[in-house]
């Protein structure tokens, strides 16, 4: 613990931090744009400069110089406040002053720190710099002018994202920065360097020029487009959600999102169902009804098929109220046919530990052997990913059964056929006997092929709990594609022979909470109730739809791959007749004459956490000991992927006009060249 | 005083006998050199702290000071690399071509000798992009080199093995920034790194690394053969040994030339370049390092002792010991904006004062040339070039800066005196 002074105030700077942040630490802002917390020290901006003594009687880059036992460190003197001066002063004569018709306006560092630390007024009587547009694809939008070059993209693609994708050309004030032969970022995670770039160069192209930040209405929420749960902020204005931002949760997503989570948002005004439609007799169209008429219908098939004939599947982005409230109402008519696995999944979820990302998002980093089997991590958990490649860059070795994917770390695949678990290299099982922190991650691909038991036959075998260094370790983890999947659980919408359960049942009403990815060609006998938001594969097969709420309309908690429990909030009100998911069921109760126990949202929260306590608390439920895994079945049969198109993968996604661009460019891309030719 | 012709070091500078092998051998390179390296790596180094060299890149840090910094066993398996730069891009420097492609023998057993002192694996030669044949010839003098057991393994029967590789810029001069150097040895964009770490304890690959001049790894058998009392003989104390210079420029016969450290400057023009062209009234002024040290006018030079110390008195430095001489047929705005055009072309573009100030400096100068200007845009550009000054991560700020403030310090009037031009010329048009 180095003990510095920081403009005569004496502070303990931590092992091994820097004069920046020591002065941090004594509460001096120290103003930069090259440096981040994320990202390695470029020291290339020179506007986090000091005064240091010792050292040379000039002024010394903050970012990059360790902090040393006795260093007296200035940030108030004239030398300081010269040299922040000539800097901004440097950065401003080549930089656009269009900050009216600029996107970053009103939350630009270079904007911020100008009022801070600039002169007040220009020298500059020479002609500006003009820079030629890049191309970096459908989500980043460049105005290369406004450039400042911190490089702080550069570094993101190279380390965070592991894709050398983005560089600098030419030299001095001719340096460029842009993608490779300029072509489309290509990373499932691209959209992040829109955030890191402290000017107006790199902003979101489809947001581009739709709002000023002032105006916005920020609200703190969940992404549903993954299992990863990351933390999110909605900004929206009016009824509309504008766009989607990180917020920084270091147990969750750090400080990035997906470029799914981010951009999906423009399918939240798109193909909404936003009034009650019921399947005409004749002719089997859709047509516009009521509520008392489609609750009329509901309750009459209801009743002839008898008691407890209605079951419910959940989709992939339902909150856990929502899915609390129809087990109450079904409980109350008789029923406990609940589901949330739509593909016809049907792995053990006895324990939730079992099916858990027990090793936490933040703990994987730290293992150092990792057998992944059957995961696609880039479509599956692009911000899993990001913490995989940093393990790697640790020290893990990594091992994958699956068909090759392009990963971004250094990995070794064995082979497409899960039967490999039972018959592993010899090199494997030695990794993984020499390993402090071994892990294993079962993937949909290898849920799908039955790999749970015999991984946690391997987590047995290769003792994947253990205390490592007085802490404890389990190494066991299942990646989840729906956000949906660890609350269902939860809640018990796991049959035990999964979907087919419910298809056995022949329940004569299927409420479907949002569920897109369901075979409904299964449930021909039955009343196809869709209570959901969009207008896609459940709408259309749906008998009888009720207009409900997405996540960005209605508060409501999920609970992460991790098991982690978090409470995200209503940023806007649904459209038209759509009501919030809750109300709709509450509503159906009524129409059938039962009580369910709660009026307001504030009850059927209170009920849902009586029921299951971890619910209540933000954090990891208590998830309980890992199981032991069956010696059989085996698994076998080759690994497939269950996400063809990363873009594609939920209805909110699939109305996003973003999205589609992206497919169509990133995934499509080269198909459609060929067709073209 | 004067050098004689037996201290010389670089006996063949001018290429009048041949540069091979065995010619080499005759001048007395590679002579025992099992016997050098059997002194010992401390003592070695002791030697060259003895003899008082200081670095011939420019800076002039004492060579075996540097050396020592080196670590003196590795702890974690890490191998040493000593780099030898050799991309001599300073404008006015001409030495390290004429070593590398006359004597290039000396270069690559001063290598070796080094190598070995600081307990290196190998050495890389970083040359210059544009030395063409001064690369053929030295990657030819190191196969000789390697087929007669003087380099490779058990290099001269002393048991210790060592490579020379020879690596060929392309053509920047921020490459000869020893980090920038190195990064562009490792295949990455020559962008100068931050210090610390100093490549001491991190640098090619992130292994310890000393980065040495041409001129520096050269003259170290000779030093060691005969002595570092020898060496330390010439010139002025703490300005010791011999030097090339290297004079262009205004002059009857520019040359490169070594002489004694600390000779007067008017003597070294008179007994090697026949004088100042036009005589010595004509004389304007004198940037006596290369490009990037600010000049020097003609009175204060004359008898000024060409050296570290010397020059730095007078606001300048030795640098590489590039003299440019500039008669008064000089237009020397113009000279000063020339040479901030070349900073301005080479920056790096890392950092933001060089990036952005050698442009605002250059465009500024361009306008001074022909007096287009304010008077008070002189003190801008002053001020301009202290915001550059000490705020970069490498010393090319540092190189921008100078020149201009040796302008603006010795040549105010002159540039007032066209900006007043200007502005008379302009209001008789208007009338």
């Amino acid at each position: 613990m180095p003990k510095v002074t920081v403009d005569g105030q004496e502070i303990d700077a931590p092992d091994g931090a820097t004069v920046l942040q020591a002065c941090e630490l004594a509460g001096k802002e120290i103003p930069r744009f090259c440096y981040h917390e994320r990202l390695s020290i470029a020291g290339n901006c020179r506007m986090c400069l000091v005064e240091v003594k010792p050292g040379p009687p000039k002024p010394q880059a903050s970012c990059a110089l360790p902090a040393t036992e006795g260093q007296e460190i200035r940030t108030d003197t004239p030398m300081v406040r010269a040299a922040r001066e000539g800097v901004m002063e440097f950065l401003l004569i080549n930089h656009p002053l269009d900050c009216p018709i600029c996107d970053q306006g009103g939350e630009c560092d270079l904007q911020d720190q100008s009022v801070a630390y600039g002169r007040g007024g220009s020298r500059y009587h020479e002609n500006k710099r003009a820079v030629t547009e890049k191309y970096m694809g459908p989500l980043i939008k460049t105005i290369m002018t406004r450039c400042i070059h911190c490089t702080r993209c550069v570094r993101f693609s190279e380390e965070i994202a592991g894709v050398d994708e983005i560089g600098a050309l030419y030299r001095g004030e001719d340096m460029q920065i842009t993608t490779y032969l300029e072509q489309a970022a290509q990373h499932e995670l691209s959209a992040n360097v829109i955030d890191l770039c402290p000017v107006g160069a790199l902003t979101s192209r489809p947001y581009a020029y739709e709002a000023r930040p002032w105006e916005l209405k920020k609200t703190l929420s969940i992404d549903v487009s993954d299992a990863v749960g990351a933390n999110i902020r909605l900004d929206s204005r009016g009824r509309e959600v504008m766009r989607a931002l990180p917020r920084i949760n270091d147990d969750v997503n750090e400080e990035w999102i997906s470029d799914k989570a981010r951009y999906q948002v423009d399918g939240l005004t798109a193909r909404r169902l936003d009034r009650v439609w019921m399947r005409a007799k004749k002719g089997g169209k859709l047509a516009p009804a009521s509520w008392e008429e489609a609750f009329d219908a509901i309750v009459k098939a209801a009743k002839k098929g008898g008691e407890g004939s209605i079951a419910a599947v959940a989709g992939d982005l339902v909150d856990c109220e929502t899915m609390f409230a129809a087990k109450r109402l079904l409980a109350e008519l008789g029923s406990d046919k609940l589901e949330g696995r739509q593909t016809g999944l049907d792995y053990d979820c006895s324990s939730l530990a079992g099916i858990a990302f027990n090793s936490t998002l933040a703990g994987i980093e730290t293992a150092d052997a990792i057998l992944i089997v059957g995961s696609q991590v880039r479509h599956e958990a692009p911000l899993i990913n990001v913490r995989l490649r940093k393990a790697a860059k640790r020290g893990a070795k990594i091992f994958l059964i699956g068909p090759e994917w392009d990963t971004t770390f250094a990995c070794e695949f064995l082979g497409e056929d899960a039967g490999l678990l039972h018959d592993l290299p010899g090199h494997v099982a030695d990794a993984f006997k020499d390993a402090a922190r071994p892990a294993i991650i079962v993937g949909p691909g290898g849920l799908a092929a039955g790999a749970l038991h015999p991984a946690l036959s391997l987590a047995n075998d290769w003792n994947l709990v253990r205390d490592v260094d007085g802490e404890a370790w389990n190494g066991f983890n299942v990646i989840h594609t729906a956000a949906a999947r660890m609350g269902a659980v939860m809640l018990g919408y796991a049959q035990k022979g999964g979907i087919k359960d419910v298809v056995d049942a022949a329940p004569a009403v299927l409420l479907s909470l949002g569920a897109d990815s369901l075979d409904y060609g299964a449930f021909d006998k039955s009343l196809k109730v869709y209570i959901g938001h969009h207008g896609d594969a459940g709408a259309h097969a749906a008998d009888i739809i009720l207009p409900a709420a997405s996540y960005a309309e209605k508060d409501g908690t999920y609970v992460n791959t991790e098991g982690r429990v978090q409470f995200a909030e209503k940023a806007v009100f649904a459209p038209g007749d759509a009501r919030e998911d809750w109300t709709i069921l509450r509503a159906l109760a009524d129409a059938f004459g039962v009580t369910v126990g709660f009026d307001s949202f504030a009850q059927l929260q209170s009920a849902m956490i009586e029921a299951v306590p971890a619910l209540g608390e933000e954090g990891i439920a208590p998830l309980g000991k890992l199981p032991k895994g069956k010696k059989t079945p085996k698994a076998k049969g080759a690994i497939t992927y269950p996400i063809v198109d990363p873009y594609l993968t939920n209805p909110i996604a699939r109305a996003s006009a973003t999205m589609q661009r992206c497919s169509a460019e990133l995934v499509h891309g080269e198909e459609m060249l060929e067709a073209a030719e | 005083m004067s050098l004689a012709d037996k201290d010389r070091i670089f006996t063949n500078l001018y290429g009048f006998q041949d540069w091979r092998l065995k010619a080499a051998q005759a001048r007395g390179d590679w002579d025992d050199t099992k016997a050098l390296l059997a002194k010992g790596q401390d003592s070695i180094i002791d030697d060259m702290k003895a003899s008082g060299l200081r670095g011939r890149g420019g800076a002039g840090f004492p060579t075996g000071m540097k050396w020592s910094f080196m670590p003196k066993e590795s702890k974690d398996g890490r191998p040493s690399f000593l780099v030898i730069n050799a991309d001599e891009s300073e404008p006015g420097s001409c030495k390290d071509r004429e070593i590398m492609r006359h004597d290039p023998h000396k270069l690559i057993e001063g290598a070796l000798v080094a190598g070995f002192a600081m307990r290196a694996r190998a050495a890389y030669i970083y040359i210059r992009g544009e030395y063409i044949r001064e690369a053929e010839t030295l990657q030819k003098a190191i196969d000789e080199a390697y087929d007669a057991g003087f380099i490779g393994k058990n290099a001269c029967g002393s048991g210790y093995d060592y490579d020379v590789f020879l690596h060929r810029g392309a053509g920047a001069y921020i490459c000869g920034e020893e980090t920038a150097l190195i990064e562009s040895l490792e295949g990455k964009k020559g962008q100068p790194r931050l210090k610390p770490p100093f490549p001491a304890g991190a640098g090619l690959y992130g292994c310890p690394t000393t980065v040495n001049n041409v001129e520096s790894i050269a003259v170290v058998p000779t030093i060691l053969r005969r002595g570092p009392s020898w060496f330390a003989s010439f010139g002025r104390e703490k300005n010791d040994g011999t030097k090339l210079f290297q004079i262009s420029g205004h002059v009857e016969k520019p040359c490169v030339v070594e002489e004694e450290m600390s000779i007067p400057f008017r003597e070294l023009i008179e007994r090697h370049c026949g004088g100042v062209r036009g005589g010595w009234d004509n004389l304007l002024a004198v940037i006596p390092g290369g490009s990037s040290v600010p000049l020097v006018p003609a009175e204060q030079i004359m008898d000024c002792p060409m050296d570290f110390d010397g020059l730095k008195e007078l606001g300048s430095g030795l640098g590489t010991a590039a003299v440019i001489v500039m008669d008064k047929s000089t237009d020397i705005v113009r000279a000063i904006s020339r040479i901030s055009y070349f900073y301005k072309h080479e920056s790096c573009g890392q950092c933001t004062p060089c990036r952005e100030g050698t442009g605002w400096m250059w465009r500024v100068m361009k306008r001074l040339e022909t007096g287009d200007a304010d008077i008070d845009e002189i003190d801008m550009l002053q001020t301009v070039t202290k915001q550059v000054e000490g705020h970069t991560i490498c010393a090319l700020g540092d190189a921008a800066a100078w020149p201009i403030q040796g302008l603006i310090r010795h040549f105010r009037p002159e540039l007032e005196r066209r900006i007043a031009e200007r502005g008379e010329g302009l209001a008789q048009a208007a009338e």
